[in-house]
């Protein structure tokens, strides 16, 4: 699997990466290619190998089998400090002890630059994260957002090729996190360092990334943009882990058709499998079509709205199909339609699905 | 700077450079922590494996397989020593584990007043040589003791003596783990119990003492192991009573019969073996009790309860508190109890003992060495050991060989230093007598409770410092010196405290190996009081307990100044 076509050798390509802790396997032969200067997020749920492939990478716990190339420089059996990385973990591990500018100057001493060029590039740095004129306060006397910034601004300073952030944003409150999201992307476009970001947080990947490795039980389940994630997703995994999916189950009955109980949809793409077998019918709760639907509408029936749960800026209702035959839809109403509409429990109402936001799944259940 | 470097592309010259030095930071990382695992087989292994080997051969060193324990077993004096033992160590613990646990319920769940003073009064045995509760005894209880009519004619001089200088003893060792276990219960559930209008004594019998059951077994073992190992004690106030830890010495020093005498050690080290493997149960389980999410206790005033436990508190520590003093006043008076005017004339050590106050700068010198290389060789194997990812296997055998010392008494290590040690085959037989052999043992035998200690601190770092100081090309040990050292200071400071005390006060293990020229001055207390100078013996114990807690004030003092100025960056 590629992360994109593209005509430029990979700046990070993983061949073949096999690990086992004991019985559990952790990572079942992976294959990855991160183009130059992208963003990357590894997502899936704790447990689905996205930290154990981000830490193979990174050297920290070797694979068992495979390659990792990085700046097409085989580094699979080099130690960590043998790999141009810098990393940002979930506790920040930043010094202490150390003060801020201590901190950030850690990986600079060494390289025999004079006391003065490493002082501006400490300042440099902790402009380039809007935290100019902290150098000398204690990491214990900020706030986490601010920590978070010290150790971006720490893994940054050997101006690594390869930039690696272990759930960065977790430790921190939602508000903050979500500050905090769109000023790393900025910083990651301007400064074009190749960068991968492991998280669990699905709202996190498609907000900051360019490419969206979606990962489950040790293998790769999808890569791809985010939006190309969210409106196609490949597998019924990635269709439930990212954003909410109803699923619903459906038998073949033509080569764009399915049928849920007594109602016939029509669906945009080939339904791949043959006729009469079961499969399932997934959609997106807020692609359900509930104002302004057409008597000649495809995919159009008649509902009974049950379940209205109140979510901020949208209601979520349950459908129940009154021909029958199907579980209850989940469907998002926006506060507006709501408000137009007069939608209330108990009634009944014509909704539609449209085809394209219909996928069809093989029924892989047992 | 970094051997790492070297496996670079010529990215740059300096990196062309550092090629010559062929060897990677994980290979010195190896072979650091082979070297740590080599000096543990040394210290540790080696004895032991010399004593184990020593008890199933004869005199003249042929196999003879269990003959020895055979012997043993037939030969009545012997077995007497083993039920004399047994039955003095089980009673002095069962006097010492409940008052222990009064005690340690007072520390933690009681309001009464002066808290900090019962801790430092209870844990004053710890400063002093086992043997000056002893001496203490005898000039309250002995033949010339002041208090004499309270004996009712029985003899001081036996078990009644060695059970009661033992509990004196070994009181700080059971408090300190009741205390732990005591303050380590969730507060929640008394809440729910008082909620629910449980009464006291149901609370006590059905949460306390539950809670608190793995500390006081840890506790029983604990205390029956330093009883039934003890020498100093029982050599000096247990007359005619034979123990087995006098039996060693007596055939070891006394008839030069090694194997017999390594039988001996190998019967002490089965309580202290059991001891350890029950205290680590007990621990597994003793956390498991104690969720992320539990509350600590705090106790609300009531009146009569922290009054009667004010007054039991204030009994037990007077008692100890005086035991000592009583040691430290008696080394001052010129003729006890006939004339007490007070004088410096005991202290002149030369009347008594050809090595005068040579042995109190021995044990100096033991001292101030056992706590500069022994936390130098702990703490850096700790870090080894917990921080370095590559080398499991080895790791793994350094750290069990590091907790090995816990299940080994120190009597039980000197005999086996004997045998290694002072080996005709052994080249390293030219240390035996010397310091160097002093200080290793030493290391040796307090390397456990020193290596926990470390690796707890270890623990409360971020363990991913490693990483991101690799991740910025810096060695390991940029990394140690610039981060992990200083944060852990103060437990390096611990360490370095804790062995140099015990190095002060230790009898057991040195009675031994000492020389001519390294006679210590714990050893000389027993010379001393073997040739009846018990005054002298007295101020020799009394200037060990002073210089004892006078390295601890430092260290208080010292943590409080310097620490707070050192680690600024504690504060928020």
């Amino acid at each position: 699997m590629t992360a994109s076509p593209t005509i430029d050798p990979p700046f990070l390509e993983v061949r073949g990466l096999k690990k086992n802790f004991g019985g559990f396997v952790a990572l079942k032969d992976i294959d990855l290619k991160v183009p130059r200067g992208k963003f990357v997020c590894f997502l899936g749920p704790s447990g689905c190998g996205k930290t154990t492939l981000l830490r193979a990478i990174a050297g920290l716990d070797p694979q068992d089998e495979g390659t990792i190339l990085i700046g097409g420089r085989d580094v699979s059996h080099a130690p960590p400090s043998d790999r141009d990385f810098g990393i940002v973990f979930q506790s920040y591990a930043l010094f202490p002890n150390l003060t801020v500018a201590k901190n950030v100057g850690y990986g600079l001493v060494n390289r025999a630059r004079p006391r003065r060029e490493i002082e501006e590039r400490v300042n440099d740095l902790l402009a380039l994260v809007g935290l100019p004129d902290q150098g000398s306060k204690f990491p214990g006397q900020l706030s986490g957002g601010q920590q978070q910034r010290i150790a971006l601004a720490r893994a940054l300073a050997t101006s690594p090729g390869l930039l690696l952030l272990d759930e960065p944003l977790s430790a921190l409150d939602a508000k903050v996190r979500i500050r905090l999201r769109a000023e790393m992307r900025t910083l990651q476009q301007r400064l074009r360092v190749t960068t991968i970001m492991v998280t669990h947080d699905q709202e996190e990947a498609l907000a900051m990334a360019d490419r969206i490795v979606v990962m489950n039980h040790g293998v790769i389940e999808q890569v791809g943009t985010p939006e190309e994630i969210y409106r196609r997703p490949a597998t019924p995994f990635v269709a439930d882990f990212v954003g909410h999916m109803t699923f619903l189950d459906a038998v073949v009955t033509g080569p764009r058709s399915v049928k849920v109980g007594s109602l016939d949809f029509v669906v945009a793409e080939d339904a791949g499998a043959p006729v009469g077998a079961a499969v399932r019918l997934a959609l997106r709760p807020e692609a359900v079509q509930t104002r302004g639907v057409a008597p000649d509408a495809l995919n159009r029936f008649e509902a009974k709205v049950g379940g209205l749960s109140f979510l901020g800026a949208f209601c979520r209702a349950h459908l129940t199909p009154v021909a029958g035959g199907s579980a209850p839809i989940a469907a998002d109403i926006s506060a507006n339609a709501m408000r137009d509409l007069g939608i209330s429990e108990g009634e009944v109402r014509a909704v539609a699905f449209p085809p394209e936001a219909l996928r069809v799944f093989a029924d892989a259940r047992p | 700077m970094s051997g790492a470097v070297e496996a670079m592309p010529a990215v740059s010259p300096r990196a062309a450079a550092t090629r010559r030095f062929a060897i990677s930071e994980t290979q010195v990382a190896g072979l650091m922590i082979a070297a740590v695992a080599a000096v543990l087989v040394l210290i540790i292994a080696l004895p032991l494996w010399a004593l184990l080997s020593k008890s199933l051969q004869s005199v003249d060193g042929r196999f003879v397989g269990l003959q020895n324990f055979v012997t043993y077993a037939s030969t009545p004096t012997l077995m007497a020593s083993l039920v004399n033992s047994v039955w003095v160590a089980g009673l002095a613990t069962a006097i010492v584990i409940p008052i222990a646990f009064v005690y340690a319920y007072a520390l933690t769940r009681s309001r009464m007043p002066l808290k900090s003073v019962f801790t430092a009064a209870a844990l004053l045995p710890i400063f002093a040589p086992s043997l000056l509760s002893a001496l203490a005894l005898i000039y309250l209880f002995g033949n010339q003791g002041m208090l004499r009519s309270w004996m009712m004619g029985a003899s001081l001089y036996g078990p009644i003596g060695i059970i009661a200088a033992e509990a004196l003893y070994s009181f700080p060792h059971a408090l300190l783990i009741l205390t732990t276990a005591l303050s380590l219960s969730d507060g929640r559930l008394r809440e729910a119990a008082d909620a629910m209008g449980t009464t006291r004594r149901r609370i006590f019998w059905t949460i306390t003492l539950p809670g608190a059951r793995y500390g006081l077994v840890s506790a029983a073992f604990v205390v029956f192991t330093l009883v039934i190992t003890d020498f100093g004690i029982p050599k000096v106030i247990g007359g005619q009573f034979d123990v087995l830890a006098t039996d060693a010495y007596r055939q070891v020093v006394g008839q030069q019969n090694f194997p017999m005498g390594a039988v001996v050690g190998i019967v002490l080290l089965l309580p202290a073996v059991a001891a350890f493997f029950v205290d680590r149960r007990a621990q597994k389980r003793q956390t498991a009790l104690l969720s992320a999410r539990a509350v600590p206790y705090e106790p609300k005033p009531d009146r009569q309860r922290d009054a009667a436990l004010f007054l039991f508190s204030a009994l037990v520590a007077l008692a100890i508190v005086a035991t000592y003093a009583v040691a430290a006043w008696g080394s001052f008076v010129r003729y006890w109890p006939y004339n007490l005017s007070l004088t410096f004339a005991n202290y002149d050590f030369a009347e008594v003992e050809p090595t005068g106050w040579g042995g109190y700068s021995n044990s100096l010198k033991l001292a101030g060495l056992t706590a500069v290389l022994g936390t130098t060789l702990v703490f850096v194997g700790a870090y080894l050991i917990e921080k370095i990812k590559p080398y499991r296997a080895l790791r793994g055998f350094a750290h069990f060989l590091a907790m090995l010392p816990m299940a080994v008494p120190g009597l039980v290590l000197g005999l086996g230093y004997v045998f290694f040690f002072n080996a005709s085959w052994n080249p390293l037989n030219v240390f035996y007598g010397t310091l160097t052999v002093l200080v290793i043992n030493t290391v040796a035998h307090y390397y456990t409770v020193a290596h926990i200690t470390a690796l707890t601190s270890l623990k409360q770092l971020d363990h991913e410092f490693e990483a991101v100081s690799a991740s910025l090309k810096r060695p390991f040990w940029t990394l140690f010196g610039r981060v992990t050292a200083p944060i852990c200071a103060p437990a390096i400071l611990d360490i370095a405290v804790y062995m140099f005390v015990n190095a002060m006060t230790t009898v057991s293990a040195v009675i031994f190996l000492y020389g001519a020229d390294t006679k210590l001055a714990s050893i000389s207390i027993v010379h001393m009081d073997e040739a009846g100078a018990v005054a002298s013996a007295a101020a020799m114990g009394t200037v060990i307990m002073a210089t004892a807690i006078g390295v601890k004030v430092l260290h208080v003092a010292l943590t409080a100044l310097v620490f707070g100025r050192l680690q600024r960056w504690r504060r928020r």
